[in-house]
């Protein structure tokens, strides 16, 4: 028998995609029944009153959750979320009901062996409910007490040899795409650079102190599986600088219809016989590809790589060898001041451990963010206060076409005394002998 | 319940203290294929909506099963993805960006029974656990927020909304028929802890009241200048307010016409709660993207300025969502994503076709960038 009727909740449970709402009362159900007879160390019914609180937020359309408050634990400025409900008496279960920030695995491949020690972890020690996985990349561990959290943290170092992920002004959480693990498009290997970068800065991403926070997201190629573009202050977005390599046998076989466009992603509608010309050379965004006489030419030193060519025909088209990435810089959600995509700051840059040339562009960055950033302003937000021109000074990069989508359309130029022959220190009376007043 | 100790000891918090070790290596994870093949794959294909194949140059082949999976998940749920994992797949499995499960086989064979097993779970009600699909030119998993079930701003639920859509676009999440791949989003709010700011819909949770002012605690609970500087537009400014009793006490006024109803203020302040039962709900944003391919990165446009928060099932955004997604089905061309749609088409036509209302709400009066999405051309169509 529920503990608490949830009528507008009970509404979630059909239709075909999975219902959370029947999850949770699974897991209710599970830690009532507890067969296994573990000595809970938060309320039983917490998932109960997770229900509970959530149905009351249906009926009034408003959430029941407080703010935070100071938890965390200790030495760790992040990782842990303080969350508390505004109806305690009502809902004891879930009257603390802290997150934990678990630094999720490259690529989110998992071992069943490790997700069952997590999941009793859990079970254990907090609610049995979690996000896999949380919008910036880490493992969510959803609802527990204060006195549990040093306890959690302990066992996650100890026995699993796993720390906590970011919150709050520092480094958040790194996260990367599938990559090389398993896909033939990434032109580096983000997990390889995702784990030496997040280790490598460990300091920053547990303890807060940044303007506000900060994002790493490493994506294998201009695809942008994890969203770098729009969403991580630096963005690592794969790229290679030679020729896309071409398989004219398989170009035939598409040309043939023996192979399907696109991987056979289109295969649920019938769109007619493949048309090279309509579905790729004509698409093509720069028109640096023909198809003549049988043969597919790419002039490959006037193609931007937007990977149009290669998704249609991946058996015949495949990035060219010299890979690197491209670092972007800037994106951001909307708050405050509007949302920003990342703009292009490294065009290339070899991507070799130890990394050290990507480090360096990194800590530089820091160094002007830390700086001259203020309280909660983003990297992007800083760029456009005091303009594109600071962050090549601060960099030492020097300023190139792709950086930009066009030239500025005003003279308004910020000359600088060194930059004009002479300087600014003028005599006016050595003007004055040759113009009156 | 008796507090059982991990060998923590809180008088002594830093003896035998670990830190600063980062995640486990991803080496650790990777199933053998993986690991043997990383870095060697020729093409992928698509065998039908749900199932993948990888082939690398060794030959070897890896098949993927996608599944669905709500982001909001229970540890049981998760031990019988680990006990399908261990039963068909060495006890390896992933989830991908999108909140989806893959399990991985090395050989065809053993796709069907892992198919068989995945669709044959269900919930009580009837719900699949496991609902094979989200590839290739359809509706792929939702990527959203904690909404109500954890968050202290929502304009909305997130996981409720997202159950809600999903069920009305399931046969696009296990189809292929659409033009390219649609890419919905959630935000509960507008801070967007998600980056639906660049997807093919964003569902957003947005606040219409300025914030309420709780006088006689504002001081007690609130930093006031923290308050004053949090707010983007600078509608907050100190105030001497007198209470009914007649004390005077610090707080704050809030410019109404000026707040933008951003909810920063009631982060760094609790005593000025938004949060209104008619006054929140769901702003519909369409045409974005972040993938590079043919066009660049795209933000999402605001389509439908309000939809009210009717939980639980939120008709009138899920019905405005489908009916965008079939106009874009009967009218893109092949590989075209719907903001590339959209801007062919022009926003005119969009509308038009889309049989959405356009109110001046959804000109844009924020600050610059404003003046570059007004029309400043005679091209457009009647």
């Amino acid at each position: 028998m529920a503990k608490h009727k949830t009528p507008l909740l009970d509404q979630l449970e059909t239709g075909p995609w999975p219902s959370f709402v029947s999850d949770i009362k699974r897991q209710a159900e599970f830690r009532a029944k507890n067969k296994d007879k573990i000595e809970y160390q938060i309320p039983v019914d917490v998932c109960e009153d997770l229900l509970g609180i959530l149905e009351l937020s249906f009926k009034h359309g408003r959430t029941h959750w407080k703010h935070g408050g100071i938890v965390g634990v200790f030495g760790y400025g992040g990782g842990v979320i303080g969350r508390y409900c505004d109806q305690p008496e009502m809902f004891p279960g879930v009257a603390h009901f802290h997150t934990m920030r678990v630094n999720q695995p490259g690529g989110k491949f998992y071992t069943t062996e490790y997700l069952k020690t997590l999941c009793d972890l859990w079970d254990f020690r907090g609610s049995g409910i979690t996000n896999m996985h949380g919008s910036t990349g880490d493992i969510i561990l959803l609802g527990t007490t204060t006195p549990q959290l040093e306890e959690i943290f302990f066992e996650l170092t100890h026995k699993y040899n796993q720390d906590l992920g970011g919150s709050g002004s520092n480094l958040r959480t790194p996260s990367d795409c599938v990559g090389e693990a398993r896909c033939e498009w990434s032109c580096y290997d983000t997990q390889a650079l995702c784990f030496n970068l997040t280790n490598e800065y460990q300091d920053e991403l547990h303890r807060p102190a940044f303007p506000y926070k900060f994002k790493f997201k490493f994506d294998g190629c201009p695809n942008c599986c994890v969203a770098s573009i729009a969403r991580a202050d630096i963005s690592f977005i794969g790229t290679w600088k030679d020729n896309i390599r071409v398989d004219h046998e398989a170009v035939a076989a598409y040309v043939g219809g023996e192979l399907a466009p696109n991987g056979g992603a289109h295969a649920g509608r019938d769109w007619g016989p493949f048309d090279i010309m309509k579905e790729v050379v004509n698409l093509c965004p720069t028109e640096c590809m023909a198809y003549k006489d049988g043969k597919l030419l790419i002039n490959n030193r006037e193609c931007t790589r937007c990977m149009h060519c290669i998704a249609v025909m991946p058996r015949a088209l495949r990035i060219g060898n010299d890979r690197g990435l491209s670092i972007l810089v800037g994106a951001k959600a909307p708050i405050l001041d509007g949302a920003q995509m990342s703009t292009m700051l490294v065009p290339f840059i070899k991507v070799e451990e130890p990394y050290d040339e990507i480090k360096e562009v990194i800590e530089k960055i820091w160094d002007w963010w830390m700086e001259e950033g203020k309280n909660r302003e983003r990297l992007g937000e800083l760029m456009k206060r005091q303009g594109f021109q600071r962050l090549l000074e601060a960099t030492g990069l020097d300023p190139d076409p792709r950086m930009v989508q066009e030239p500025r359309t005003n003279p308004y130029i910020f000359w600088k005394a060194d930059e004009v022959e002479g300087g600014f220190d003028r005599d006016v009376n050595e003007y004055r002998k040759h113009h009156q007043r | 319940m008796a507090f059982v100790s991990s060998g923590y000891n809180p008088k002594k918090p830093m003896e035998n203290r670990i830190t600063d070790i980062g995640p486990r290596h991803y080496e650790e994870f990777y199933p053998p294929v993986i690991k043997k093949n990383k870095g060697k794959w020729l093409y992928h294909e698509i065998l039908e909506p749900g199932v993948l194949v990888h082939v690398a140059e060794s030959g070897d082949e890896v098949y993927t099963v996608r599944c669905g999976g709500a982001r909001l998940m229970s540890v049981e749920h998760i031990r019988e993805i680990c006990e399908i994992a261990d039963k068909h797949c060495g006890g390896y499995m992933r989830f991908t960006t999108r909140n989806n499960i893959e399990f991985m086989v090395d050989s065809k064979e053993k796709v069907e029974p892992l198919k068989k097993d995945l669709l044959s779970r269900k919930q009580p009600g009837g719900c699949y656990k496991f609902p094979v699909g989200g590839t290739g030119a359809g509706v792929t998993n939702i990527v959203h927020t904690q909404g109500w079930i954890h968050c202290h701003t929502p304009a909305t639920d997130a996981s409720g909304p997202v159950k809600a859509t999903m069920d009305v676009l399931f046969d696009d999440f296990t189809s292929m028929r659409l033009p390219a791949q649609v890419r919905v989003s959630l935000a509960c709010c507008l801070n967007m802890c998600g980056a639906v700011h660049c997807s093919d819909i964003a569902i957003l949770g947005y606040h219409r009241k300025p914030p309420m002012l709780d006088h006689e605690y504002l001081d007690k609970m609130c930093e006031i200048p923290l308050a004053i500087a949090a707010c983007p537009t600078a509608a907050i400014k100190p105030a001497k307010v007198e209470l009914a009793n007649g004390t005077k006490v610090n707080s704050v006024a809030v410019n109404e016409p000026r707040c933008m109803f951003c909810g920063n203020c009631y982060t760094m302040c609790p005593a000025m709660p938004l949060a209104d039962d008619v006054g929140d709900g769901i702003v519909i944003m369409a045409g974005g993207k972040v993938s590079n391919r043919i066009s660049a990165p795209k933000f999402s446009k605001v389509v439908v300025a309000f939809f009210p928060n009717e939980a639980p099932r939120w008709p009138q955004t899920t019905e405005c969502i489908k009916k965008m997604i079939e106009t874009y089905a009967a009218d893109a061309r092949k590989y075209e994503r719907l903001g590339e749609w959209a801007e062919r088409i022009g926003w005119e036509r969009f509308f038009e076709k889309c049989e959405l209302e356009f109110t001046h709400h959804l000109i844009d009066d924020f600050r610059d960038p404003a003046y570059f999405t007004w029309r400043q051309t005679t091209q457009f169509k009647f």
